[in-house]
């Protein structure tokens, strides 16, 4: 009782209203995110088609080892994710604990890794503007894209960093009720931002002819 | 003022067919508007509170009938006039083959005309009578639209692209040429006249035309009216000569090294933050938005022309 | 001091006479997670941009009495109509309604004691004022000359305005937009009180739901479209520049992708308003509630394949358009359905005039009108013709202004005794209405005209020949800001010298009705009744006389109450 009453919030009166309409509201934000994404990657499909040669030039000339350490490591991430749900479920503080603070570090790994990439990039002379390395005009378009679409997933998933780490911090703690609705509207919204980056991958690593 | 003008002169092919649909759709509106309001009136009269008028049974069949009816015969009447005027915009699409090919040019604010000979005008364009005409159009640098309201036609003019769009002008006399896109600042000062004549006198005019003009002089005068004058000659700024620069390499402050070129002067107007030369304050402002292309083109041209006096540049 | 704890404490909330009185501390209201309370706060910002937005387009209109465009330059006129649109369109038409009127009445009209998620009402109510203030700042800080429409690339390569801010403003408040639709659709979905059926909500609570879908699912792309923007003018990004081989037209396609969709967010629950009015005043159930819901939904629906119907001279491929073209036709019949229904909805009723049915009546007809014009838009070779013309204007000012303000306005009036428990002057506001709709038509009638004829938008510099019009519509523009300035002053003395309402002033059914006035904290002290159907005021089909005696003793109730407030 007192476990239900500390996660209950106005103005619900039963848990299981207050998690199916938290659970619905998320799918429902998600599916505003969705045409958020998929206006971006409409708009890079557009460009694309305008220019193949060009996208297929600067696709090449991205860093498929990163992309590909960065899409195992999300992987992962959401795998930890999911324990610590199932965790949560069957009432293990610690362990549930422990999982999300695993999810937000591989978070951060993914962020670390794209700080590195976006080194690489810098060096390399891959920001559009003055001193762009590549020729074809619609290569800047490419990495506009390219700068566009990883940036605003990483923002996304700082967030999501903020959201976990902020759930194992209160677990830890013992600050929050096992039953809160909010463990599973964060790993809806974890494995959302995760889906994005694996439709982000191909779109972006995958789609030059690499030399 | 002159009185009420109530409808534009009609002065194309596509004015006269434009029109009919017009009309046609304004019978329509007008019947459908007369029988909501009368119908809303009427109820709202007969049906006041406290009239005497029978307010029995409404079966409910009546009621989705009517439901049906009528969501069916407005379906019908859309379906209608799509295909009416879907039949127009097709007959409409493509110029007479042997179409006379006019080239126009939008840049902020004015537009350039140039004719098949060679003839260019400024924010006019004479036309046959009676001879279709083909315009290409392209920007220079935002969107504009080419509108001449008695031929009802418009297109808009982009940048890095041509559009087309023709008329066959069926009227002697001055129309206006508006911009109907907004381009900045002078978008409504962005206008021009269409002169229809006889053919025989477009001949005549058109042979008569000048061609060419000199386009460092542009670039002289624009380096005064644009204010750069100001800076950079001989004033209290301290601004680099710019005589003897084009074409010499220039030390940055940055401590990059590069060509004085046409990139490099377009960059400076433009973007005056992105290259510093050494030795002097980052104050020149940006002109962007202020000049267009082919004004630093000209601007270009006239600093290239002062090339010779490269010993004069300390 | 009991305020504060009132505000802070759910016990003490229930215990409070009503809402209003539930804390009258600064932050008793600023930190509020009542619905009505936020609704309140909606309604205090709204106002104020529509000030600002009037007060702009006040001096566009004194400019344009002359055809030389002397008394302002050419860059204060840019900034000005930009500012008017940007404001009327992102701060207040579209978070009107439904901030308002629906925040205040969606939960009452479905027997729930506050939106499902009452934190995020209150953090969309912020992120709100937060967009609204980036776009001042915008505006003061340099001013933006774009146009609401921010088409690139002159909005992203060559506008010396503040493009940046407005554009981030803009982003910000599309936020707010979605958390509001998230909002709506859940408190939708989960608050109903048991026995309320779909097909038997309000329809005003209908078009909440249809424009929160699109509020959800259109918004996001906006938010897109101003980040590009952002990218483009801050960190150089040549997303849309024609130099690299960009598409300018992609822009308008992301932007209309959004706006198009916008505009119904706009109407949407304009409709909801005037259905609940012509129902109550006509004492008629509304005539075919399920097409009314159906017309609804596929209003939201097709709407999201129009857009193309603004970019007929854009260069778009002319196949596309003529696509955009028959969509745009396809609209047009559940846009009739709906007038078509209203009107029958009168038929065989008990009409009376008080002024919402004044405003509601005022809807159809403008409505219909701004709606039929669309149609002459919608056809390509007309639209060639008037397209970026005062025809375009007229178009949509009849439907934004004439439609859904002169709804917003009629809502206004019908709930305001609910709202804050007090009657206006029936007589002024009967006035200011009709006051209203003849300004209204006095203004933008003549701008039909002017752009049949051919005058440009956005010209401050035109040919002579089209001055009789502007200043038919300059005159036309002062009587209307006049009516506009009637209602604050009226309903503001019935605040504090108004007679008291009572719940239900005009016998109206709807569960809000069923509540004090001002409702109590919680909204219902005990649950409300559900009516047998949705409508309760009688049957479609049914005599009157089978239950003639309670809608005229609610009539009779309601007119005293009335005429007391005469
Ligand atoms: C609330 C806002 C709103 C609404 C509801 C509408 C509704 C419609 N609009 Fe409008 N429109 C705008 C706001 C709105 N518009 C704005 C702001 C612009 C300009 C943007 C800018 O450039 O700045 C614009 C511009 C605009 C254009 C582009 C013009 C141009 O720039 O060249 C077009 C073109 O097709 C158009 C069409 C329509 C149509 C077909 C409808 C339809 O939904 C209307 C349907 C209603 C009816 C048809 C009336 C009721 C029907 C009957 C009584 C039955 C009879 C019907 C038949 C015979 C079929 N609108
Ligand atoms: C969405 C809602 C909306 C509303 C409510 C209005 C309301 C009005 N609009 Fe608006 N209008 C638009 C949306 C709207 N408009 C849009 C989107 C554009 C296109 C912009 C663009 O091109 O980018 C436009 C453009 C537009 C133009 C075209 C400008 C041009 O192209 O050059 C005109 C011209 O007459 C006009 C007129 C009016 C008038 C007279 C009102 C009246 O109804 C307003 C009446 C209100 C008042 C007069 C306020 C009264 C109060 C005061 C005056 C108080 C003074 C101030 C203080 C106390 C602070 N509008
Ligand atoms: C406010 C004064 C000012 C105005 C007006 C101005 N400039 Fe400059 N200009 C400068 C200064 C100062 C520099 C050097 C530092 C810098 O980059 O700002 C400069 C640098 C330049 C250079 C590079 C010179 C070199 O030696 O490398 C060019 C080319 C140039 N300006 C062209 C123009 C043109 C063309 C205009 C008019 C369209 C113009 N300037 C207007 C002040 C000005
Ligand atoms: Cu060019 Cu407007
Ligand atoms: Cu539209």
């Amino acid at each position: 009782m007192t476990e239900s009453a500390a996660a209950l919030r106005e103005p619900w009166t039963s848990l299981e209203d207050q998690r199916r309409v938290a659970m619905f509201g998320m799918w429902t934000f998600i599916a505003s995110e969705i045409l958020f994404f998929g206006a971006l990657f409409m708009g890079f499909s557009v460009v694309r088609v305008l220019h193949p040669a060009a996208f297929a030039e600067a696709a090449g000339h991205t860093n498929i080892w990163y992309g590909s350490a960065n899409t195992a490591i999300l992987l992962t991430s959401s795998f930890a994710m999911v324990m610590g749900l199932r965790a949560a479920d069957l009432d293990l503080r610690r362990l549930a604990a422990l999982c999300l603070a695993v999810t937000a570090v591989l978070g951060l790994a993914f962020l670390i890794v794209k700080g590195f990439e976006y080194k690489d990039d810098i060096d390399k002379h891959l920001v559009p503007g003055q001193d762009f390395a590549l020729k074809a005009g619609a290569a800047q378009i490419f990495f506009s894209f390219y700068w566009g679409i990883t940036a605003v997933h990483a923002v996304h998933l700082t967030i999501g960093i903020v959201l976990v780490s902020r759930l194992a911090w209160l677990l830890m703690r013992g600050d929050i009720a096992m039953r809160s609705p909010q463990f599973e509207v964060t790993a809806l919204y974890w494995g959302f931002v995760d889906i994005v980056w694996i439709t982000v991958y191909p779109l972006i690593y995958l789609g030059g002819g690499r030399s | 003022m002159s009185g009420f003008p109530i409808f534009p002169g009609e002065a194309s092919t596509q004015a006269v067919s434009t029109d009919h649909i017009t009309a046609g759709l304004t019978v329509l509106a007008a019947i459908i508007v007369l029988v909501v309001f009368g119908l809303v009136v009427g109820f709202a009269f007969r049906y006041r509170n406290g009239s005497r008028a029978k307010r029995g049974d409404l079966p409910e069949w009546v009621a989705r009938d009517v439901e049906i009816g009528w969501t069916a015969a407005t379906a019908f009447l859309a379906l209608f006039i799509v295909w009416w005027t879907i039949a127009a915009s097709l007959g409409s699409l493509a110029p007479q083959p042997g179409a006379m090919e006019i080239h126009v040019l939008a840049k902020q604010w004015m537009w350039k005309t140039e004719h098949p000979n060679g003839a260019r005008e400024i924010n006019a364009l004479h036309v046959p009578m009676g001879e279709p005409v083909r315009l290409m159009m392209t920007s220079q640098d935002v969107i504009h639209s080419f509108y001449v309201p008695q031929f009802r036609i418009k297109q808009d003019v982009l940048p890095g692209r041509y559009t087309h769009t023709w008329f066959e002008a069926t009227k002697l006399g001055t129309f206006h040429l508006f911009c109907t896109q907004l381009c900045g600042t002078e978008h409504a000062r962005m206008v021009g006249d269409v002169v229809v004549m006889r053919p025989e006198d477009y001949a005549r005019w058109s042979a008569a035309q000048p061609q060419g003009d000199d386009i460092a002089a542009d670039g002289a005068s624009l380096f005064h009216t644009l204010g750069c004058a100001g800076c950079h000659l001989g004033s209290a700024v301290h601004a680099p000569q710019l005589a003897g620069l084009y074409g010499k390499p220039v030390q940055l402050a940055d401590g990059r090294s590069v060509v004085a070129d046409d990139a490099f002067i377009r960059d400076m107007i433009l973007k005056p933050k992105a290259n510093v030369p050494a030795g002097y304050e980052p104050i020149m402002p940006s002109f962007s938005g202020l000049v267009g292309d082919d004004e630093i083109l000209a601007l270009t041209a006239y600093i290239r022309s002062l090339k010779d006096a490269r010993e004069t540049r300390g | 001091m009991t305020d504060a704890i009132a505000a802070d404490h759910p016990q003490g909330l229930a215990r409070a006479r009503d809402y209003l009185h539930a804390g009258s501390t600064l932050r008793s209201w600023l930190m509020s997670t009542d619905h009505k309370r936020i609704a309140i706060l909606y309604g205090i910002t709204i106002t104020v941009f529509f000030l600002i937005g009037g007060a702009a387009i006040t001096v566009v209109r004194l400019e344009l009495v002359s055809p030389n465009g002397n008394f302002i330059s050419d860059d204060t006129y840019n900034k000005l109509f930009t500012l008017h649109g940007v404001i009327m369109v992102w701060f207040f038409l579209i978070p009107s309604i439904p901030n308002t009127l629906g925040n205040f009445l969606v939960p009452l009209m479905i027997g729930a004691p506050d939106m499902a998620f009452p934190k995020l009402n209150l953090a969309s109510w912020y992120i709100n004022l937060a967009g609204g203030l980036f776009t001042l700042a915008a505006l003061v800080a340099g001013g933006v000359d774009t146009g609401w429409t921010f088409y690139t690339p002159y909005s992203t390569m060559f506008s010396n305005g503040n493009v940046l801010l407005a554009a981030f403003g803009v982003f910000i408040a599309g936020f707010s937009s979605i958390a509001s639709g998230v909002n709506f659709i859940a408190t939708i979905h989960t608050l109903r009180i048991a026995g309320m059926g779909w097909m038997r909500l309000p329809l005003f609570v209908w078009s909440i739901y249809a424009v929160s879908l699109v509020m959800v699912l259109a918004t996001p792309v906006l938010a897109v479209t101003m980040l590009l923007i952002v990218a483009e003018r801050w960190f150089g990004l040549p997303i849309f520049d024609p130099a690299h081989g960009g598409d300018p037209l992609l822009f308008q396609h992301l932007f209309w992708f959004y706006s198009h969709p916008a505009v119904y967010i706009m109407i949407l629950p304009a409709m909801g308003v005037v259905t609940e009015l012509i129902t109550c005043f006509a004492r008629r159930a509304v005539f075919g509630y399920t097409f009314m819901v159906y017309a609804m939904v596929a209003i939201a629906f097709i709407g999201f394949f129009v857009w193309g119907h603004h970019m007929f001279v854009s260069g778009q491929s002319p196949y596309a358009s003529l696509i955009f073209s028959f969509l745009s036709f396809v609209i047009a019949v559940p846009s009739a359905i709906k007038v078509f229904n209203w009107t029958a909805t009168l038929y065989r009723g008990q009409i009376s005039f008080e002024a919402p049915m004044l405003y509601g009546l005022g809807f159809v007809g403008l409505f219909t009108a701004g709606g039929l014009t669309g149609l002459f838009l919608a056809s390509i070779p007309v639209d060639v013709h008037v397209h970026d013309t005062y025809f375009v204007v007229a178009h949509f000012h009849y439907i934004m202004v004439g439609g859904s303000v002169s709804a917003f306005f009629g809502g206004l009036h019908f709930w305001w005794p609910k709202i804050t428990g007090k009657l206006y002057s029936e007589t002024w506001a009967r006035f200011a209405a009709i006051l209203m709709f003849f300004g209204f038509n006095f203004t933008f009638f003549p701008q039909f005209i002017l752009g049949y004829l051919g005058m440009p938008r956005r010209y401050h510099v035109y040919p002579p020949e089209f001055q009789i019009y502007h200043e038919m519509s300059t005159l036309g523009a002062s009587v209307l800001a006049a009516a506009y300035l009637l209602p604050p002053v009226y309903l503001g003395w019935s605040m504090f010298r108004g007679t008291r309402a009572g719940d239900n002033p005009w016998g109206a059914s709807g569960l809000e009705w069923q509540t004090s006035s001002p409702p109590p904290p919680r909204n219902f002290r005990s649950p409300p009744a559900l009516p047998d159907t949705v409508y309760d005021y009688h049957a479609q089909g049914k005599a009157p006389a089978a239950d003639q005696a309670s809608p005229r003793r609610r009539d009779s109730e309601a007119r005293q109450n009335v005429d007391a407030a005469r």
